[in-house]
């Protein structure tokens, strides 16, 4: 788009001798591309600021209308100049929707309006971002003269402080104002010698450029620091752009200010209507004109000093104010020679043909609020105060009662939230004075309530007398009162939100503040309706019959208070750092051998080892066909351990086990089931008796924390009673499980102590010994392949050593690494369940082929009683079968539906019979084949099924849950 | 982020503790003496009052220890927390807490 320069060629600065600009230094210059302008700004200056000295005054367009928007603030509350900015460095990335009041300018920038809507950058974000934690005694929110005085006082009293402003500047809104005086000096003196004296305390942290975006439950706030985005390209080495703060304070003070209102008339959105508090702004802080020929509209008292510098610049116009008798601020006005129109309102205003404002429309505004008689100015600025909003979000985000205070008109705190204190114009009060004793309570008071007690010194300050606030929020149109007339009364600028849209709203039967935000999305935009809430309240409550803001109420605020980047949450959690990666002892072998790998939990497993040429499926039925005719060898250390200890081991484990271990030998295991006490698997694996009171669990990979969590319970809550200790021993072994009819030649070369002739060493047993290269070992003879395997486990440090003392020893015999694709199909081919997979939560061991796990002996074990149930009596109970499609190449996804024949062609929707909970290729079997549950699956073998998924449905038969050597014939191995 | 007084180590952030549902509701005595309705309402139904509750808390990334709270379901406060094997502490329902 391209921005009106208003003046083209005129400079907005004023000379430093009349207004200096406290926030720019004006030795320094910085030259800027804004909306393809290259301009020239000082150091210190915003992109705003930048755009109004050299008399550009036209942002983005609107967002639905596009009608011309200009500057309207000079702080966070800005709804329309929002920008996507790329930076002059090497390493950066645009970033977009940021607010053109907080961007401060830096060499050779670029930045360009968008109309509402961001544009994400397409590249990743390459620069650092880092987070802290503090623990203040004493959190002060905002750094104006109350959050400074409160900051002063609780530090001098001994308390541990942190003082954050989102400014680049001290001092607040105070900052450049003529004339003031603090304990005698002028303003610029007390900031600058109380900021000295807070960073030269150790015990205080003092941060600018620093927003509180989020408070939440004891007193933990968020904030984020933007530590170098304001310099050119000398960022420091190291330092990150972004920090966030993690907040945790005793006591906070809330110092946040007030944000100054607009008011709702006909075409109230013109470049050059401007908040009032913006123009001062950028005259004080940046020393800027923010136009030619200004008029001031206002329901208050606070806009008198502006009026009183502009007079004595030469560019006041006139005062309107709403208020038809005068107060002591404008009556001094008067005397001072300015015209102040009182009793009246702006109604309309004219654009040039730049859509720029040429000219408003005064109407008196009568006592049963009509409008009068109207008369017309030329401006080419107007500077509006429909009155102040206390910031009071970060209350409200916890919950903090709101009241709407007639005297202040704005919703204010309706009662202080547990240690919290409030100072400053977010108590509703404007005046410095105040805002300096109460800053210095406030402080006393929160340091006090940490044990650091002191006598409040307020710093001294006039009280600047505060007159009546008008209740005005928005004019009748001057067209009448259809609700067309009031299409261009703008409520909320960022939304493009009109008086009309929120009669169509009330017309459609709304009368709730939440209803009518969400139907109109008003305070939805990037503002979150910091300068339009108010109104659209105030809007309502003229629409609405008999509802005053008290009864409509405001919504609640939520965080973050102004926008915040993702990236910066993210902190350093990005990319690699995102979530915690386990490797097992033996993962760099795995590398070695160019393995694929895939997460399981947090674990990296090797999925399958393609060799050179071999597609992954060629590769999977490798592997399967060397555990099955020769020997392979697998990582199994990502398992659950869990050590149980104590003379009532056993006894546990019987209680928690479907099954006895009571009469387990020691040095031999057990396969075990756990189940909730609902009677549903949610675990499994084999536990080894070590020595009469110790065991050695194993549990799924990713079940280990859940299971020991468990047992823990159980143990601490019920059955305290009973000697047993559990410890996690997950991490200290590493095994290698060695599976195939070879699998003995290769262990025998490893172990010679050991007897492993099959009368000599049982299935189900384990043995304990130092492996021929010193090693200590346990070896058990434990198979989820069906075929003869020993599962080698070794202290972790020894992982990799015996990994390769097993290639070794196994070379011989083609000894074939098998991933996690290939162990799946092994077991599946045996029935073996994978509890995640085949389960689902709602299955009995019973449902899955392991009716002989449960104890039919026991008294009582967890899940036993559940199973009287009528749920678990049911015989259409989901019950895990194998499934053979009748083409043995057919392959189809894991979880696809299964339905019968008679289903397959009835009308919609039908009911499943099932579902695929693994289908695979199998070498073994010669076809493909899959595991799926099935409604009352086990007494359906033989029966079809049909997966509708696929065109045309692949057709299933239902067979026994063990497809491959059901009899158990290859246990032993080769003889 | 919420502070949870674990009676063991004091105030701690609550992403170091996990939730296990209504406190004081016994495992049975024996299970197979009781109906399937009286079963069925040991394992399935708890109170879901509005205001204090008693609930089992862990300090799972902490000390790892089960123990009580009591806990108002409105404002989300914890009023107490006490060991497991200790009775429920009588608290008026607006006592102070903390959130
Ligand atoms: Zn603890």
């Amino acid at each position: 788009m391209t921005p009106i320069a208003v003046t083209t060629g005129t400079s907005f600065r004023v000379p430093a001798a009349i207004a200096p600009g406290a926030a720019i230094n004006r030795d320094e210059t910085v030259e800027v591309t804004i909306d393809g302008h290259t301009m020239t700004a000082y150091r210190g200056d915003t992109v705003t600021s930048a755009l109004l000295a050299n008399g550009h005054r036209r942002v983005g367009d609107s967002i639905y209308l596009g009608r011309p928007r200009g500057v309207l603030a000079c702080g966070v509350e800005e709804p329309n100049s929002l920008l996507t900015v790329t930076r002059a460095k090497a390493e950066t990335i645009s970033e977009t929707m940021l607010i053109g009041p907080t961007v401060e300018v830096t060499n050779n920038m670029v930045a360009e309006h968008v109309q509402g809507i961001g544009k994400l950058a397409e590249t990743a974000d390459p620069e650092y971002y880092d987070y802290t934690y503090e623990h203040p005694d004493v959190l002060v929110v905002g750094a104006g003269p109350a959050g400074l005085a409160a900051a002063l006082q609780a530090s001098r009293a001994g308390a541990r402080v942190v003082i954050l402003d989102e400014r680049a500047t001290f001092g607040g809104n105070l900052v450049g104002t003529p004339d003031a005086v603090i304990d005698g000096k002028p303003v610029e003196t007390w900031i600058a010698e109380t900021v000295a004296e807070l960073q030269a305390n150790d015990d205080v942290t003092l941060l600018n450029r620093t927003t509180v975006f989020g408070g939440y439950e004891n007193n933990y706030f968020m904030a984020t620091q933007r530590r170098t985005d304001h310099l050119d390209d000398q960022v420091p080495f190291g330092v990150s752009r972004e920090r966030t703060l993690h907040l945790r304070a005793k006591q906070v003070v809330l110092a946040t200010g007030s944000h100054e209102r607009p008011i709702v008339f006909k075409n109230n959105d013109r470049p050059g209507i401007m908040l009032a508090s913006g123009i001062a702004g950028y005259l004080n802080r940046y020393g800027v004109l923010a136009g030619s020929s200004i008029a001031l509209l206002t329901t208050n008292d606070s806009v008198y000093l502006l009026a009183q510098q502009l007079a004595e610049l030469g560019h006041l116009v006139a005062v309107i104010d709403v208020r038809a008798d005068l107060s002591e601020a404008a009556l001094q006005a008067v005397a001072a020679g300015i015209d102040v129109i009182a009793g009246s309102v702006v109604c309309d205003t004219t654009a040039s043909d730049q859509g720029a404002l040429a000219g408003i429309t005064v109407a008196e505004y009568l006592a049963d609020g009509e409008l009068g008689a109207t008369r017309h100015f030329e401006v080419d600025t107007l500077g509006v105060s429909g009155g102040w909003s206390p910031v009071i979000h970060l209350h409200s985000q916890r919950q903090g009662k709101v009241v709407w205070d007639h005297e202040v008109q704005g919703f204010v705190i309706g009662q202080p939230r547990a240690d919290f204190h409030y100072a400053g114009s977010v108590t509703g009060s404007l005046s410095l004075g105040e805002a300096l004793a109460n800053g210095a309570n406030a402080g006393a008071a929160a340091a006090d309530a940490t044990g650091h007690f002191s006598f409040a010194t307020e710093p001294v300050a006039a009280a600047g007398h505060r007159g009546p606030v008008a209740a005005l929020r928005m004019v009748p149109s001057p067209d009448g009162e259809d609700q067309d007339a009031y299409a261009n009364h703008f409520v909320d600028l960022h939304r493009d939100q009109t008086v009309q849209d929120v009669l169509r709203a009330t017309g459609a039967g709304m009368s709730s503040v939440e209803h009518i935000k969400r139907y109109t999305s008003i305070s939805t935009g990037n503002d979150q309706g910091k300068t339009g809430a108010v109104n659209a309240i105030g809007v309502m409550s003229e629409i609405l019959d008999g509802h005053t803001m008290d009864d409509i109420g405001t919504t609640t605020f939520r965080a973050p208070y102004s926008p915040i980047s993702y990236v910066g949450l993210a902190g350093r959690q990005r990319g690699e750092l995102f979530d915690a990666l386990r490797k097992t002892a033996m993962d760099r072998a795995h590398e070695a051998l160019d393995a694929v790998f895939e997460m399981a939990g947090e674990w990296r497993r090797a999925s399958y080892y393609p060799r050179a040429g071999e597609t992954k499926a060629q590769a999977i039925r490798r592997e399967t066909i060397a555990a099955r005719n020769g020997v392979g060898m697998i990582d199994s250390s990502t398992l659950g351990k869990i050590e149980v200890r104590g003379k009532d081991s056993a006894e546990f484990l019987n209680r928690i086990y479907t099954n006895g271990f009571l009469k387990l030998k020691v040095g031999r295991g057990r396969y075990g089931v756990m189940t909730g006490v609902d009677g549903k698997v949610f675990d499994d694996g084999v536990t080894l008796r070590l020595a009469e009171d110790r065991f050695f669990m194993h549990t799924t990979s990713g079940g280990a924390q859940r299971v020991l969590n468990w047992l823990e319970n159980w143990h601490q809550t019920e059955w305290s009673h009973l000697d047993a200790t559990f410890t996690s021993v997950s991490e200290q072994f590493a095994t290698v499980a060695v599976s195939g009819p070879k699998a003995r030649r290769v262990v025998e070369q490893l172990a010679s102590d050991v007897d492993f002739a099959p009368e000599a060493f049982e299935f189900m047993e384990f043995r304990e010994t130092t492996l021929d290269n010193g090693i200590p070992a346990r070896i058990s003879r434990i198979s989820f392949t069906g075929e003869l395997s020993y599962e080698i486990a070794v202290p972790t440090q020894y992982g990799r050593a015996l990994w390769d003392a097993v290639a070794q020893a196994g070379a011989a015999y083609d000894i074939t690494p098998y991933g996690l694709e290939a162990q799946r199909i092994l077991r599946a081919e045996k029935g073996f369940v994978i509890v995640g997979q085949d389960t689902d939560g709602t299955n009995s061991p019973q449902d899955v082929g392991m009716d002989w796990v449960v104890s039919k002996i026991k008294q009582d074990f967890l899940g036993k009683r559940s199973y009287q149930l009528d749920d678990f009596l049911r015989d259409d109970r989901e019950e895990l079968v194998a499934i053979m499609a009748t083409d043995k190449n057919s392959m189809v996804r894991d979880g696809a539906a299964l339905v019968s024949a008679e289903d397959l062609d009835a009308p919609r929707p039908v009911s499943t019979s099932g579902h695929v909970t693994g289908y695979y290729d199998s070498a073994a079997l010669d076809r493909t084949f899959g595991l799926a549950l099935v409604r009352g699956g086990s007494k359906r073998i033989g029966e079809k099924l049909y997966a509708p998924a696929y065109d045309p449905p692949v057709e299933f038969e239902i067979t026994p849950l063990i497809s491959f050597d059901p009899e158990g014939t290859r246990r032993d191995g080769e003889r | 982020m919420m502070l949870i007084d674990c009676p063991h180590c004091g105030l701690r952030d609550e992403t170091e503790f996990e939730y296990g549902s209504q406190a004081h509701v016994p495992y049975p005595q024996d299970p197979q003496a009781l109906t399937n309705d009286e079963w069925a309402q040991w394992l399935y139904f708890r109170d879901n009052p509005m205001g204090l509750r008693a609930e089992r808390w862990v300090h799972l990334t902490g000390c790892r220890k089960w123990f009580n709270a009591v806990r108002d379901t409105v404002s989300y406060e914890f009023k107490a927390t006490y060991p497991v094997g200790t009775p429920r502490p009588n608290i008026p329902p607006h006592h102070g807490g903390i959130r």
